[in-house]
């Protein structure tokens, strides 16, 4: 039984080194920690922690310009940061598989998922062919794919992102490796997948005795699947432990931080007032998309369906729901930067959802919009004191009024007001995202939309922009359309809540009536496949 | 997919139509007359007229037109005002050499452009690649008859390994035509070498950055089968438009090449044609290219559904 005892996966002292220029010296620093058989180890930490450079170390798949430059990881034993080249490819797959974030992309398009799966067999493993499609369907049937035989012959495209994630569990875990590492395989998905795909990924783990290497940067997540937790930051392990033990008694000040900027997913009491003015609201809101062709079918395509919301001053109200339930659609009829195709929006006493283009424009800056990629969202040629005039200037103001306008902006996101001549990537993605929520203040607007505004931010930072959004909606007795997949957040934000689904509102009410009693079932659902659910983070024992 | 391809060969009417208008009135309104070509230098204009009006280029440009297209209608591509054939005989005489040449000149651009331009971008920044990226600009810039000369001096009168010009039919004698296939390809290859080879590079640098090659790298697959099997593929379909338009700048080279190693084919014809102010040859000639290009770019469309089964019509 000796055998049982061993660490599938002993990492000791590992250090890999940036390449020159970088912000720092080491993507790693001196990092050890073991992961047992049947065991799933969470390495958490936010972007730029290392966590992922870790997990390419191990599979011998780092980019070209980071080096180890120390330590050993022994998978089984065997030391495989001194295996060569073709030591490294024969353990892929066989002793050690990985799965990662990214399911629409990590498929090749143009072969079928049952080739893609056949190449490892084939690559690894002298069975001939009858043997090995029997072994495939026999897999894509352990990891619950309806109809084996159909999914071997499709291609990626023609499958749900949960179902490709699938497709790569099943082709990581065909020849029963002992260890599988898993690159945030859930982050990509939806709440719903997210809670199928972890509950897999545990029961397989747990039949076959697998090593779990489990990358994330959500605590939900690590509560909901973690037996041991390493937290890292800029490199290097600040603690681990048990997951209870790291959740509930955390000893070092970082991963305090960390776990009690986690939002709960109870909403905050801040008392409803419903005495302001109503700045929006929606009539029968419709969206139909048709997918017109020469000769084919005309595909219609309801995006949004009878939506009436409606907001008043100083209030947010959150619109929840996973991809493709409609929430974007309603966000980008209400700014109009979609027609909707049937229903009324008023903004104010204004219906603008049949206003022509050009009488709508003077209305356009009465809503601004924040998106969710504060990387893409701004233009990386223009400075960022530019952005944030240009709007304004479009609408009259002088330069120097414009421009004072935006320096006492950069302070109300506290920015630093002197550097409004530099580019966008000069900041961080979170200083970015307050950049772009001063670009949407400069325009005096009477709605702010944030459009999973804090979705692509790490958690300490998304905790930092939500209080400031807060903090501006008080201030300006702004109304808030606030779009997100993310309950915690939701619960943390909203006044209001509408959850969509399919395109339709199935639920609206206060936060507290939507996220304490919910009434439809496709609410509840998503509730309960919130990971960590159970979890109260930043409610530590006194230690 | 059946849909589409009548769709595209219906598409090929107005095109067609279009270059039939536009090569004929060109012929007709730039100067030159092909009475006074044959009629030669001693002729008096009386005979000049004669020969005109047996040509019938005395009628009216429209009256011409019309009888032209009538013909062409029914297949029938009119007699050679020069050469005293019909034109369809002397095109039949003359298309084997090019399509030869044009299918040699592929079948080597490919097999040398395709493997160099994958192993330059796997090994990006390498000798390799400054060889092949150079060889490119190379190829780029040396015009196609300086080539053709090169290649003479060295191999026909250097060395004596191949023959300087000339052409045998492929079915008289094999090896003889294919020594004396080998210059003219290769010259006209050179061009399609460094464009091929260069989309292929690129191509597939974009390639290897996509999340699936680090997929392929995982299941532990030898960089043989992640280069050739996933990241070729799906570089494919950018490397198969620039075969499609090299194709059609391979009608342009062949004119030189066939020129150069002396090749009686349908660019040397061309070359003929327009000499002598042969208007029925030279339309039909154009006519003729326009149909091959059209056809093969919808080849090439339709073989990207092979490569590709996102890609549906």
């Amino acid at each position: 039984m000796s055998q049982a005892k061993r660490p599938v996966l002993e990492v000791r002292n590992l250090s890999v080194a940036l390449p020159s220029g970088a912000d720092r010296a080491l993507a790693v620093e001196k990092v050890s920690f073991t992961v047992n058989p049947g065991e799933i180890v969470c390495l958490v930490g936010e972007s730029g922690s290392g966590k992922s450079v870790i997990a390419f170390t191990v599979m011998g798949l780092l980019a070209k310009a980071l080096k180890p430059t120390s330590g050993e990881i022994l998978l089984e034993g065997e030391n495989i940061l001194a295996a060569d080249e073709s030591r490294l490819r024969e353990l892929r797959c066989t002793r050690m598989s990985m799965i990662f974030q990214e399911p629409m992309t990590a498929l090749n398009p143009v072969m079928t998922c049952g080739q893609q799966i056949d190449e490892v067999l084939d690559t690894h493993t002298k069975l001939d062919a009858a043997a090995r499609k029997a072994k495939i369907i026999a897999i894509l049937d352990r990891v619950k794919l309806p109809e084996p035989e159909r999914i071997y012959a499709s291609y990626p495209h023609q499958l749900s992102g949960g179902q490709r994630q699938r497709i790569m569990i099943a082709m990581a875990l065909v020849l029963d490796p002992v260890l599988l590492i898993a690159d945030e395989p859930t982050t990509a998905l939806d709440v719903t997948t997210q809670a199928e795909i972890l509950k897999l990924i545990a029961e397989l783990q747990e039949g076959q005795g697998t090593g779990v290497l489990f990358i994330t940067h959500d605590f939900g997540v690590v509560a909901e699947i973690a037996h041991r937790v390493a937290v890292l930051r800029w490199g290097e392990l600040v603690e681990m432990g048990p997951t209870e033990k790291i959740l509930s008694r955390p000893e070092h000040s970082y991963t305090k931080m960390l776990i009690s900027s986690v939002p709960s997913i109870h909403p905050v009491h801040r008392g409803v007032r419903k005495d302001g003015i109503t700045v929006l609201r929606t009539e029968k809101l419709g969206k139909t998309y048709t997918g017109a062709g020469f000769f084919q079918k005309a595909r219609v395509v309801k995006a949004a369906i009878d939506v009436d919301l409606d907001i008043r001053k100083g209030e947010t109200l959150g619109i929840v729901g996973e991809s493709g339930s409609g929430k974007s659609t309603v966000a980008r009829c209400i700014a109009r930067l979609i027609d909707p195709t049937e229903g009324r929006v008023f903004l104010g006493d204004t219906e603008i959802a049949t206003m022509s283009a050009g009488k709508l424009r003077p209305h356009r800056r009465r809503v601004q919009i924040v998106f969710q990629d504060p990387y893409r969202s701004m233009n990386p040629r223009i400075t960022v004191g530019d952005s944030i005039i240009e709007g304004p200037m479009n609408f009259g103001l002088r330069r120097d009024e414009a421009l004072a306008r935006a320096r006492k902006l950069m302070e109300t996101v506290r920015l630093d007001p002197n550097s409004l001549d530099r580019y966008p990537h000069q900041f961080s993605g979170g200083q970015r995202q307050r950049i772009c929520i001063a670009r949407a203040l400069a325009m005096e607007p009477e709605l702010l939309i944030a459009d999973e505004a804090v979705s692509a931010l790490d958690v300490s930072v998304q905790k930092q922009v939500l209080e400031l959004l807060d903090e501006i909606r008080v201030r300006l007795n702004l109304a808030v359309l606030f779009i997100t997949h993310d309950l915690r957040v939701a619960a943390q934000i909203c006044d209001y809540v509408a959850v969509m689904s399919k395109g339709r509102v199935v639920e609206y009410g206060s936060a507290e009536q939507v996220f304490g009693s919910p009434k439809d079932d496709y609410t509840k659902a998503l509730f309960a496949a919130a990971p960590g659910r159970n979890w109260e983070f930043g409610k530590f024992a006194a230690a | 997919m059946l849909d589409f391809i009548a769709r595209r060969l219906v598409a090929i009417i107005p095109v067609l139509t279009v270059v039939a208008v536009f090569v004929f009135l060109m012929l007709r309104l730039t100067p030159g007359d092909p009475a006074a070509v044959i009629a030669g230098d001693n002729a008096t204009s009386d005979q000049i007229a004669d020969i005109r009006t047996k040509l019938g280029l005395d009628e009216p440009i429209w009256t011409q037109f019309a009888i032209w297209i009538g013909d062409v209608l029914q297949g029938n591509f009119g007699e050679s005002f020069f050469f005293k054939k019909t034109v369809a005989e002397l095109i039949a005489q003359r298309v084997e050499p090019t399509l030869a040449l044009a299918v040699c000149t592929l079948v080597i651009a490919i097999s040398v452009a395709v493997p160099l331009g994958v192993l330059a971008a796997y090994r990006q920044g390498s000798l390799l690649d400054r060889f092949v990226m150079g060889f490119s600009v190379l190829g780029f810039s040396v015009p196609v008859f300086v080539i053709g000369y090169v290649l003479i001096y060295v191999f026909a009168i250097e060395l004596g390994i191949l023959p300087v010009q000339g052409y045998i039919r492929i079915g008289v004698d094999f090896w003889g035509f294919l020594e004396r296939m080998v210059l003219p390809s290769v010259t006209l290859a050179v061009v399609f070498i460094a464009l091929i080879a260069r989309m292929t590079r690129a191509s597939v640098l974009e390639v290897l950055n996509e999340d699936y090659i680090r997929t392929a790298r995982a299941k532990g697959l030898s960089n043989r089968v992640v280069l050739m099997r996933h990241a070729l593929r799906n570089a494919a379909v950018p490397i198969l438009t620039v075969i499609g338009l090299g194709i059609a700048g391979l009608i342009g080279g062949a004119v030189v090449t066939e020129s150069v190693y002396g090749l009686p084919g349908l660019g040397r014809l061309t070359v003929e044609a327009v000499l002598s102010r042969d208007f029925p040859t030279i339309q039909a000639v154009i006519l003729l290219f326009s149909v091959v290009y059209v056809v093969i770019n919808l080849l090439i469309d339709i073989s990207y559904t092979l490569f590709d089964p996102r890609i549906r019509y």
